[in-house]
């Protein structure tokens, strides 16, 4: 593998850029691997790449149906936070973020992640009370969150002035200084190339068709591109999780929704923060390329479509304009909707399942901001057959003990 | 976005009802269930990728229960009866 440095730099571009290789290999499937892992987005990848480099482990393949992190890790909105009120929830997320902290070095490989902090819009007490609650249990894990009245608002965010008359009172505003943005695309990339420089087959435009299952145990699965053995199989699409699960015979307590967003055209920087409207269920930053990046609550159904309805975008945008009057003059660039597997309580699963030897990684609402410690757990889980002390909460079988991770901002709540 | 055509009312948009869930036959006697079986019924659904039954409200409307039979890829409407229940 070629390393990046400014070195590196420097030489190609003496040599008019004509020295790079490609970032990793186009193998062809092999007829049985150790470890195959369906799916080649962040998840996917990453749990390649920790399986190959914490476990040792490198005869894996990674089987992609289109083309590398083009499924949900391209359609997020690349913020990571850690704002979760569930005693299992707080350190598996801050974890994450202090692997993205390091993961740019670690993988070599520039994931532009910048510490913007998050500012959450407190409108009415209810949220108000909800965040303090939420506040004292990050505190407990040593997660920064910090209370912030109107006037820091203002003073913090230049370009917000509270509106005169709002729908909902706004009170003040929680901050997550440490609340970060990277490069979504550049994730799975990273990953990919490390993961092949251990050895890791990447396979691109294969689709999993069939699990292949002798009793009760995985043997391998069944591609558009012929069959491969598996010693185990490990699973981490997003948005097709029930689909695939089915081919094991398996039924995961998921329920597939779009979640929206859409970028307005780029601007000279005016938001450096990511700002939450609690109150009106949407958000907004500004994105490094200068594009004000809007989003709202997932669809009110399940979906496969890969796009939203309307009535979201309506109320989010008169929602973000409430706010920002000055942005009405804006131009709407593109829209997309990434497709969630929303688990009953909101939170992750990663878990092995009935079938001997596969296991699932379910993001459980938005799946970015974990990437890499999902991933990393889950590759521990298919080395070690047995959950990591972190992960202990988000096997299947909570369903069954009745032990929910119930996190807010999940449809199911209700 | 969907015009669903409810039997009361006539077609209508979307944004009148409330989708609450696929629907799965209640069991008819729940204590005889084992947790994993009660389990299945509570979280464990289809989610299919295509055609799928759902309950729906009309929330916004005449607030009956109704049957949607629907594409979850295409959003494609085959039928809509009152819910029984």
């Amino acid at each position: 593998m070629q390393r990046f440095s400014f070195l590196s730099l420097l030489r190609n571009a003496l040599r008019y850029q004509r020295g790079w290789q490609r970032m990793w290999r186009n193998p062809e499937p092999k007829r049985r691997y150790d470890v195959v892992i369906i799916g080649g987005g962040g998840h996917g990848l990453g749990a390649a790449y920790y399986l190959a480099k914490e476990h040792g482990i490198r005869n894996v393949a990674v089987l992609e149906r289109g083309w590398l992190g083009g499924g949900n890790t391209a359609r997020n909105t690349m913020t990571i936070r850690s704002n979760y009120i569930r005693p299992p929830s707080v350190p598996f997320h801050e974890g994450s973020m202090a692997l993205y902290r390091e993961l740019s070095r670690e993988l070599n490989y520039n994931l532009m992640v910048g510490r913007r902090g998050m500012i959450a819009f407190l409108q009415g007490t209810a949220a108000a009370r909800t965040a303090a609650r939420m506040a004292n249990t990050m505190h407990v894990y040593g997660a920064k969150y910090e209370f912030i009245d109107v006037e820091e608002i203002e003073r913090r965010v230049p370009a917000f002035r509270p509106p005169a008359r709002p729908r909902l009172p706004l009170l003040g505003g929680v901050c997550q200084p440490d609340a970060m943005m990277a490069r979504h695309d550049a994730l799975a990339w990273g990953f990919a190339r490390m993961a092949d420089a251990l050895g890791v087959d990447i396979i691109q435009n294969c689709e999993v068709t069939g699990i292949r299952r002798d009793g009760k145990r995985v043997t391998g699965v069944d591609t558009s591109r012929g069959r491969i053995d598996a010693g185990k199989v490990g699973m981490a699409v997003a948005g097709h999780g029930s689909v695939v699960a089915e081919m094991a015979g398996i039924r995961l307590p998921i329920e597939v929704q779009p979640l929206q967003a859409w970028v307005s055209e780029p601007v000279k920087p005016v938001l450096d923060q990511i700002l939450v409207f609690s109150g009106y269920g949407c958000y907004m930053m500004q994105s490094d390329k200068g594009e004000l990046v809007i989003g709202g609550p997932t669809d009110p159904y399940p979906s496969y479509a890969q796009r939203g309805t309307f009535s979201i975008i309506e109320q989010v945008t008169a929602a973000v304009l409430e706010m920002f009057p000055a942005f009405a003059r804006m131009k709407l660039l593109r829209h997309w909707a990434g497709m969630l597997d929303i688990v009953y309580d909101g939170s992750p699963i990663i878990s092995k399942t009935p079938l001997d030897g596969f296991s699932v990684d379910v993001a459980g609402a938005g799946g970015f901001k974990t990437t890499p410690m999902a991933a990393r757990m889950h590759a521990w889980l298919i080395a070690k057959d047995e959950p990591h002390e972190l992960i202990r909460s988000f096997g299947l079988e909570r369903f069954e003990r009745g032990r929910l991770v119930i996190e807010g901002g999940v449809s199911f709540n209700r | 976005m969907m015009l669903i055509p409810c039997p009361f009312c006539g077609p209508r948009n979307e944004d009148e009802f409330t989708c609450w869930s696929e629907e799965v036959p209640r069991p008819a006697e729940p204590s005889s269930l084992s947790d994993t079986e009660w389990v299945d019924y509570v979280y464990k659904h289809r989610n299919p990728k295509g055609r799928v039954q759902e309950q729906w409200w009309h929330a916004r409307g005449c607030r009956r229960w109704i049957l949607v039979e629907r594409d979850t890829l295409t959003h494609e409407i085959a039928s809509v009866t009152l819910a029984a229940r």
